[in-house]
């Protein structure tokens, strides 16, 4: 069993997983080590897993942060602070653990809950109880889902009344301090009808840190509510990171996601909604990929009910011997009508070396519908590159000129100004020579 | 300014031009006309250093230097602008920052300080009105969504914000209707002076009109069939370019 070394480290720290005396749960984590015992991480034989080959998550023998204090490295402030957005409020998960100290959560309007996922299940279990694990389906259960159900120790709960709209942001900061460490965080967002929130999850480590985030973030938006969330994915250049984002759209329930993928070396996103009557999903992604990086985007909408509306659209750059792929499905039930979906993943290719898979289906089961897709893959425009170059513009300069505006684009999608902001910065650092200056955006 | 001699030019291996000859002095204002496919873009583009175009004999000598030995952002921050007859839209990127970044490659090239953001701004202000542009075009990305006429107008806005002193202007009045083409020339005009000189590429004598040559040269077949003041493009224009394919017929 290529899990063993996962099953004996949290066999020993059982007892100190969230959530003990709860008996919902331990079925819950029962079924799912069954699973994930039986199955092991998922395989490149899996067709959803064909592109991206996790083994050596199992030959890192990642250690799993449970318990007493773990802190690998002293958390550098200034260096947390850097990611926070001043307009926030801010939870911070080291290494897969709530900080309050940490966090910046004051003003948090009355009825509105925002804690740790551990703190929750202290304080209230029956919440919890309503929504974990109800969003994540069956159909998308694979091995690190199971794994993420088993042992997560933490992660973030957050529950938004009818009616509520949260004036500020509300940002997640996930980051990894322990080299060869292991976070598996569980966050629930839940958002009663008629709610409003912004929610942006962070992720990033120490730089030249070797370690695995396994992150999965259950989203439940009611109906008529309006969800954006972000995520942004800055680990480090050695990192391994699972990301799974499962989103259940009630009736007329917005959904606005954007990802943008720029650190970690083997990384696997995965975004699924499934959308009752009327819900709108729009899906946004950049994926900036160097070196040997490795990402794996693996896009999933279910269109259950008639009149939905989504939009994928997903930017990848890769150069190097990077490695980008981008699975997007589109399900249009028998029952969605009048469904309106459309799939767009554009990529730069800026190295012979690089490889994207692309790979965009629609299955469409209802007759009355409007569904699109379109894919490219290409290089610099040469026109374009001696648009630039007879202003002055060096080759060089010219080259990352473009390839920092096909990426600002995506960004420039993102609707909150400070995040916005930070990300330019993040693009700006990665092309540094683009004659463009931070101090001019 | 510039002096151009036998100028052979060949792409993929076929001669599109095929021994040029051209003096424009400091001021002056040149207009190449001709057929489609006479070479009249080729020459534009072998000008600002295009690639892909194999110069097979003959020099180019812009203000004593070998140009064909200058890259061509190094030909652009020396004073040689191309004014495209297709301007390339760059999502991403706003008309702003492109502005920028060439100012202060060419400012640096020279020597000079970056302009600091108020100073560039009040220049910027200046310039756009030249062209009757709007202010917002400036923060839209580089001629995205840009109508012909505006796309043909912020060329010459790049233009009068380098302020080169060889400015090559590649059919710049296709697809222009008489208003546009009025607020370009007018451009155009307003940046004459005794030390900066033009070389208009054009089809149609309309634009010369609006812009007074001083000589006007005839493209047909990769050579220069025949030069004289403006109103060999009155000629041109009524007699049309079969008239020039004959002469050339008839002088070879």
């Amino acid at each position: 069993m290529n899990a063993a070394h996962y099953l004996e480290a949290y066999r020993i720290l059982a007892d100190d997983l969230p959530g003990q005396g709860l008996p919902w749960l331990s079925a819950k984590r029962q079924a799912a080590l069954a699973q994930f015992s039986a199955s092991g991480f998922p395989s490149p034989r899996e067709e959803d897993w064909k592109y991206t080959n996790v083994s050596p998550i199992e030959k890192k023998l990642f250690k799993p942060l449970i318990g007493q204090p773990l802190r690998g490295q002293v958390l550098d402030r200034s260096w947390l602070d850097s990611y926070r957005l001043a307009d926030a409020w801010s939870l911070v998960l080291v290494d897969g653990h709530f900080d309050q100290g940490l966090s910046v959560l004051g003003g948090i309007p009355e009825g509105v809950i925002v804690t740790g996922l551990a703190e929750a299940l202290r304080a209230y279990p029956e919440r919890v109880s309503d929504w974990l694990g109800t969003v994540v389906t069956p159909r998308q259960l694979h091995g690190f889902i199971a794994f993420n159900t088993a042992f997560f120790a933490d992660g973030a709960f957050v529950d938004v009344p009818a009616g509520i709209s949260l004036e500020k942001p509300l940002q997640l900061i996930h980051v990894a301090t322990h080299p060869e460490g292991l976070s598996n965080t569980r966050s629930l967002v839940v958002l009663a009808k008629n709610a409003e929130a912004r929610v942006v999850e962070t992720f990033t480590g120490r730089a030249d840190l070797s370690y695995l985030t396994a992150a999965i973030t259950e989203i439940r938006i009611g109906a008529n509510a309006v969800l954006e969330h972000y995520k942004v994915q800055s680990e480090s250049g050695k990192a391994f990171h699972f990301g799974g984002i499962y989103v259940a759209q009630e009736r007329s329930a917005r959904f606005r996601q954007h990802n943008m993928a720029f650190g970690g070396l083997l990384v696997r996103n995965e975004i699924h909604s499934g959308l009752h009557q009327a819900a709108e999903c729009e899906l946004n992604g950049l994926f900036l990929v160097s070196r040997r990086q490795h990402v794996d985007n693996h896009i999933l909408i279910h269109h259950t009910e008639p009149c939905g509306i989504s939009r994928e659209n997903y930017r990848g750059v890769l150069t190097d011997h990077a490695r980008g792929i981008f699975q997007g499905r589109i399900v249009v039930h028998p029952q969605a009508q009048k469904t309106d979906a459309q799939m767009n993943n554009r990529n730069l290719l800026l190295s012979e070396d690089a490889e994207i898979d692309t790979k965009p289906q629609l299955e469409i089961l209802a007759d009355d519908v409007k569904c699109a897709h379109g894919v490219t893959v290409g290089q610099l425009d040469p026109e374009s590159v001696f648009y630039l170059e007879s202003r002055g513009v060096d080759r060089l300069s010219a080259r990352n000129m473009l390839t920092f505006a096909f990426a600002n684009e995506m960004v420039e999608k993102i609707g909150l100004g400070s995040l916005r902001a930070l990300v330019q910065d993040q693009l700006l650092n990665l092309f540094p020579q683009t004659g463009i200056r931070r101090d001019w955006l | 300014m510039l002096k151009i001699e036998n100028l052979h030019v060949q792409v993929e291996d076929k001669p599109i031009l095929k021994g040029i000859s051209l003096h424009v002095k400091e001021g002056e204002v040149h207009a190449i006309m001709g057929p489609n496919g006479s070479g009249k873009s080729t020459l534009a583009h072998v000008l600002a250093g295009r690639e892909g175009y194999v110069i097979t004999a003959g020099r180019i000598t812009y203000r004593g230097r070998n140009l064909m030995d200058m890259a061509p952002e190094e030909r652009a921050r020396e004073g040689v602008f191309l004014a495209f007859q297709y301007p390339v839209e760059i999502p991403g990127v706003s008309n702003i920052y492109l502005l920028k970044a060439a100012l202060n490659a060419m400012r640096k090239h020279r020597g000079l300080n970056e302009l600091d953001a108020i100073d560039f701004l009040k220049m910027i202000k200046e310039k756009i009105r030249l062209v009757e542009m709007d202010e917002q075009f400036l923060y839209r990305a580089v001629n995205e969504g840009f109508s012909g006429g505006e796309k043909k107008r912020n060329e010459i806005l790049q233009m009068a914000v380098l302020a080169p002193s060889l400015c090559i202007l590649d059919e710049t009045d296709s697809g222009l209707d008489i208003d546009a083409l009025k607020i370009v020339s007018d451009g155009v005009n307003s940046l004459r002076a005794p030390d900066r000189s033009f070389i208009l590429v054009t089809h149609y004598q309309r634009l010369l009109d609006y812009i007074k040559p001083d000589q006007v040269h005839v493209l047909a077949h990769g050579r220069i069939v025949k030069s004289g003041d403006a109103s060999l493009a009155h000629e041109l224009e009524s007699k049309g370019y079969g008239w020039v394919d004959q002469a050339t017929v008839a002088g070879a």
